[in-house]
């Protein structure tokens, strides 16, 4: 008898291989690879350097803030505010910077506000039992108006005496990569590694499963909670950082839309919105697709704003698809 | 030495007398049923045993030692465990991970500390295999059945290798051939040594796996008895107020 269990206690339902077939991220690079190989084909533009250089470069920024985003919507939040956040914290870097401080205290500047942000946000969420939408929604209008106000709606093209290391950070390459993507893969294996092979990456799927259990068996769920604010806020000003650097220059609209282009991700790439699944890949995943599809768009000379309708078909074909993978286990 | 006792536990929410003076005692390797009709007072004395709450008054004995519990985790140091009427599993995670949930095993590099997955999975198989389950601690929980759900609640509670094991309504909402494999593992965890608190509804199965059961009605323990010198007639008439005490 116990031999039986034991030989049922070490299988298990799904193998490794039908574990990836039945993964959304899977899929979603299939498309990807695919959408790549037919854009080959019709352009001779789409597989130069000079395109998948640019095409890297632009999904970083979206890319990183998917990944921040998809530790909070694991569990079952929700941050709007990345857009704004991204603003204001441009705008501290960029105002530090003018001032003539070096370029580390401009990073600082913007990763602290960022992260000031992400407090605000966690403590109201985890400590208050605010809604996440709500909260991160008044954050999201505090934040864009903060840097308006801060910025006195001009724009900041001067960044003092460390002007061309700053500038080189956000727009320089390493090994013939953008900084940008360079920093968006390493933060992606970060992620990865975090949520799966971490206790606090388990407590964070726990908290998006079942908030009640997880209380219960001694997960300490509203520091969890506010952990994945404040990294989603930190993803952020690394954003922020990055993006200036790159453009040269500091303005208040920076990031306005990045919200929903980085939700938009996460789900395209497999993290459920009701909370509990998703993963960091599939955040990397589902922002190459949506700048892959713009990209394509463009040339294939289209008019760009049809970008919105693409991307909005995606984010909802793939929810249809993880409704219909729910069905299907049950 | 008697294992746990209570001793003329009270316990008012404001004017609503919930509990008065209840006395209960169970010894190591025992089944105590404790039966009652809703608003009795069995989920209440439940979270006093639990460290949820602490009682008005009374006492509560443990291996000798009077104690009290500030919250659910003094409880648990102590060796007391409950497994919750919804069992308080993540659907999402797999069993093994459910098993671990909040102190899971590592392995350190440097600074940094993993989950050692492997050493999960060997001894949640482990746990399984005492409670003679068929439960694979790689599946996830959401595609697995009543049964399989309550080894994995139960392994859980095996973790700290506690004395008493509180279970709330095990066998309420699974079918007939499940609630036969909850029986037969609160039978192993008896046969293991733990003292098994049963709070349940179901009248045949107190009495399949129950050594003593305890009635309450209205915040009083009305009888107390071996199940041997009871009947399902008379626990009902107790449970009711047909029978006044026993």
């Amino acid at each position: 008898m116990s031999v039986a269990i034991e030989q049922v206690t070490s299988q298990r339902e799904r193998g490794p291989l039908r574990a990836i077939f039945i993964s959304q991220p899977f899929w979603v690079t299939v498309a990807l690879i695919v959408i790549c190989l037919v854009m080959g084909g019709v352009s001779n533009v789409f597989f130069t350097e000079d395109n998948f250089f640019n095409v890297t470069r632009n999904y970083a920024f979206i890319g990183i803030l998917a990944l921040g985003m998809t530790a909070v919507i694991i569990t079952k939040g929700i941050d709007l505010s990345v857009g704004s956040v991204v603003g204001v914290s441009g705008i501290a870097t960029a105002m530090v910077l003018y001032a003539g401080h070096s370029v580390w205290a401009g990073i600082a500047a913007g990763l602290l506000t960022s992260l000031a942000c992400g407090l605000v946000n966690g403590v109201l969420i985890a400590y208050l039992n605010l809604s996440s939408f709500i909260v991160t929604l008044g954050m999201y209008a505090v934040a864009r108006s903060l840097a308006q106000v801060l910025s006195e709606n001009h724009m900041i093209y001067q960044f003092g005496p460390d002007e061309k290391l700053f500038t080189r950070i956000g727009g320089g390459t390493t090994f013939g990569l953008a900084n940008p993507f360079i920093i968006l893969l390493v933060l992606t294996i970060i992620f990865m590694i975090a949520l799966r092979y971490t206790a606090w990456g388990r407590w964070v799927y726990a908290v998006g499963g079942n908030e009640h259990a997880a209380r219960l068996t001694g997960v300490p769920v509203n520091r969890v909670k506010l952990s994945v604010y404040l990294l989603s806020g930190l993803m952020s000003g690394i954003t922020a950082v990055l993006l200036v650097g790159w453009q040269g220059a500091a303005i208040n609209a920076m990031g306005t839309g990045y919200e929903l282009r980085a939700i938009a991700s996460s789900v395209i790439g497999g993290t459920d919105l009701m909370g509990g699944s998703g993963g960091a890949y599939g955040a990397f995943i589902g922002a190459a697709l949506i700048e892959v599809i713009r990209n394509s768009l463009l040339l294939a000379g289209v008019d760009a704003n049809w970008e919105g309708t693409f991307v909005g078909l995606f984010i909802v074909l793939a929810v249809l698809l993880s409704k219909f993978r729910g069905m299907r286990s049950g | 030495m008697r294992l746990f006792e209570l001793r003329d536990i009270s316990r008012n929410f404001g004017a609503i007398q919930a509990l008065t003076k209840v006395n209960l005692k169970i010894d190591a390797g025992e089944v105590l049923g404790l039966m009652g009709d809703n608003g009795a007072g069995k989920s209440t004395l439940i979270k006093i045993m639990a460290g949820n709450f602490p009682p008005s008054g009374g006492e509560i004995w443990l291996k000798g030692e009077k104690v009290e519990f500030q919250n659910p985790k003094d409880a648990r140091k102590k060796g007391i465990e409950v497994v919750y009427q919804d069992l308080a599993l993540c659907d999402n995670l797999t069993a093994a991970e459910n098993v671990f949930l909040g102190r899971e095993a590592k392995i350190r590099f440097g600074p940094f500390s993993f989950i050692h997955y492997a050493a999960m999975f060997r001894e949640a198989a482990r746990h399984f295999a005492e409670l003679k389950s068929e439960t694979r601690p790689r599946d996830l929980v959401r595609q697995m059945s009543g049964g399989q759900r309550q080894a994995v609640a139960i392994a859980r509670t095996r973790l700290s290798n506690p004395d008493i094991v509180l279970m709330d309504e095990p066998t309420a909402a699974i079918s007939v051939r499940q609630v036969a494999e909850v029986l037969d593992l609160i039978r192993r965890l008896r046969d293991q040594g733990i003292a098994v608190i049963l709070i349940s509804h179901r009248m045949p199965d107190v009495f399949a796996v129950c050594d003593h059961v305890s009635v309450m009605r209205r915040g009083k323990v009305v009888a107390d008895k071996p199940i041997g010198q009871t009947s399902p007639e008379e626990v009902t008439g107790l449970i009711t107020g047909a029978i006044e005490t026993a």
